[in-house]
């Protein structure tokens, strides 16, 4: 089975590029799809019906997305060669910049609006940088000059990821996406599937429970404005 | 500089009812000009799509799209400061907050261009399409639709340097339409037009007439409607008079049309 990980910000067409990717492949491949969310998603029930596909969905509620989906994920292998699989698509929530939900021996796409703007790329890092594909949605509503720049600023920031321009809803240069999932490898061990971004470096005490401002009051790793540097507070 | 274009060839698909398209092949060349037209839902978006994405039988239409008379190189389609056709639309926006000069100067710096002046040469030329005159310190969020895509035609011809430019329905936004055609000629340029403007229409060097999905007429620029064409012209001088009087605040009491 392949597994692949479609990451993004919310709104940027990942449900669009799913889509698409069904439609051009299910005639050779048995898909299925999870969506991870924080509390409401609807995409799942709307592939089930437009495609009959085995979808669901998982909610992280108080946990962080990305870490509920890093939880579930050798469950949902497990589901997905339950149902037959040829094919997992793993779609994120898409909100954290900083802990990319990228796995090895996967395919990682993350999808970005070309109207978020020119800066978005560079603001992105991880998201981008530890993908193998960048799919630019929306391409057809920006000007010539914004569509060069966005692209120029992807590569600035992941120099070897694939760019793939798109009008999802239509389906333009998805030739090149299904190619490179076509290339994909299978999931050789799962045993050995890891994450491949650096975790973070401080376990962050607002998440147990600290909910006053300011580094003064909170442990481990902090930050004061006027400083880059980190400094260790407590034990 | 990547090898000159001489030729965009469109082959045949299939109509929205899946029959083989009876056109044996349409070739487009630097300099020509070529018209679009045909009711709502028949095909136009379809046949430019496929021209923008170099369809290869993998699009509804089942067409092909060749460059040159062969399938173009994978980084002309895809990188789109290589690709050689520039596609301008209605929905085309400049979303950067940016000045007019600073927006030309992003995009010349991203193509490397080094020829000093080519930015005031872009917004010289953007200014010949349109009555409102865009500044080099305007920002490109508060242009107007025409001043937008006046500057967006400009840009493709000198500084995108595209062989091929296709405009969809770009005639009511206050563009001069006929300067606009007249200069993407004398550049050198491949236009296409998709259009319900008659002038647009008439001006065009072949004329794609679309029904239910196909090509169903192809009319070449042949002499016998150039009366109507002049007809045609003087109207849309007189219109375009009006719109600019009427702009100003004046008050059209004479007969418009005595002239």
């Amino acid at each position: 089975m392949k597994l692949i990980v479609i990451a993004g910000p919310p709104s940027a067409g990942k449900t669009a590029v799913v889509r698409q990717i069904v439609r051009n492949l299910r005639a050779t491949a048995a898909i299925a799809y999870l969506k991870i969310d924080v509390v409401r998603a609807f995409e799942d029930e709307e592939l089930k019906e437009e495609f009959g596909i085995p979808a669901r969905k998982v909610y992280s509620g108080d946990l962080c997305p990305d870490h509920a989906g890093i939880m579930v994920m050798r469950d949902a292998i497990a589901w997905a060669a339950g149902e037959g699989a040829d094919i997992l698509i793993v779609e994120s929530a898409g909100l954290c910049l900083r802990c990319s939900p990228y796995l090895t021996q996967s395919l990682g796409i993350v999808v970005i609006s070309a109207v978020s703007g020119t800066h978005a790329p560079l603001k992105m890092g991880p998201m981008i940088a530890l993908a193998d594909v960048a799919v630019v949605t929306r391409i057809d509503l920006v000007s010539q000059a914004e569509k060069e720049v966005f692209r120029e600023r992807i590569l600035e920031v992941a120099p070897g990821i694939e760019i793939v321009e798109t009008n999802a809803l239509q389906g333009t240069g998805m030739r090149y996406l299904i190619r490179r999932i076509e290339e994909t490898g299978e999931i050789e061990d799962e045993d050995t599937i890891e994450v491949r971004g650096v975790p973070p470096l401080g376990v962050c005490t607002i998440c147990v429970g600290k909910k006053e401002i300011g580094w003064q009051r909170h442990f481990g790793v902090v930050r004061k404005l006027d400083s880059a540097d980190w400094i260790f507070r407590g034990d | 500089m990547d090898p000159e274009i001489t030729e965009i060839t469109v082959l045949p698909g299939r109509d929205k009812n899946g029959m083989q398209e009876t056109f044996d092949r349409i070739v487009i060349r630097p300099g020509e000009t070529l018209s679009i037209v045909g009711p709502t839902g028949s095909g136009k978006s379809a046949l430019i799509g496929d021209i923008e994405i170099f369809a290869r039988e993998d699009t509804a239409t089942g067409r092909t799209v060749l460059v040159n008379g062969g399938m173009p190189p994978e980084d002309l389609v895809r990188d789109p400061s290589k690709k050689p056709v520039a596609l301008i639309t209605q929905n085309t926006k400049c979303l950067a907050d940016l000045t007019v000069q600073e927006f030309l100067s992003m995009h010349v710096r991203s193509r490397r261009i080094e020829r000093d002046g080519i930015v005031a040469e872009t917004i010289a030329l953007a200014n010949e399409f349109t009555g409102e005159e865009i500044t080099a310190g305007a920002r490109m969020t508060a242009l107007s639709g025409g001043q937008t895509r006046s500057l967006m035609v400009a840009d493709a011809i000198t500084i995108g340097n595209t062989p091929i430019i296709i405009l969809d329905e770009v005639e009511n936004a206050g563009i001069f339409k006929d300067r606009v055609i007249e200069t993407l000629r004398a550049y050198g340029k491949a236009v296409i037009f998709v259009t319900h403007d008659p002038l647009v229409s008439l001006m065009c060097d072949r004329r794609i007439v679309m029904r239910n999905g196909t090509v169903t007429k192809i009319i070449e620029r042949d002499g016998e409607e150039e009366k109507a064409l002049a007809a045609i012209r003087k109207m849309d001088g007189i219109l375009s008079a009006l719109r600019e009087r009427i702009r100003a605040g004046e008050s059209i009491t004479e007969a418009a049309f005595a002239s």
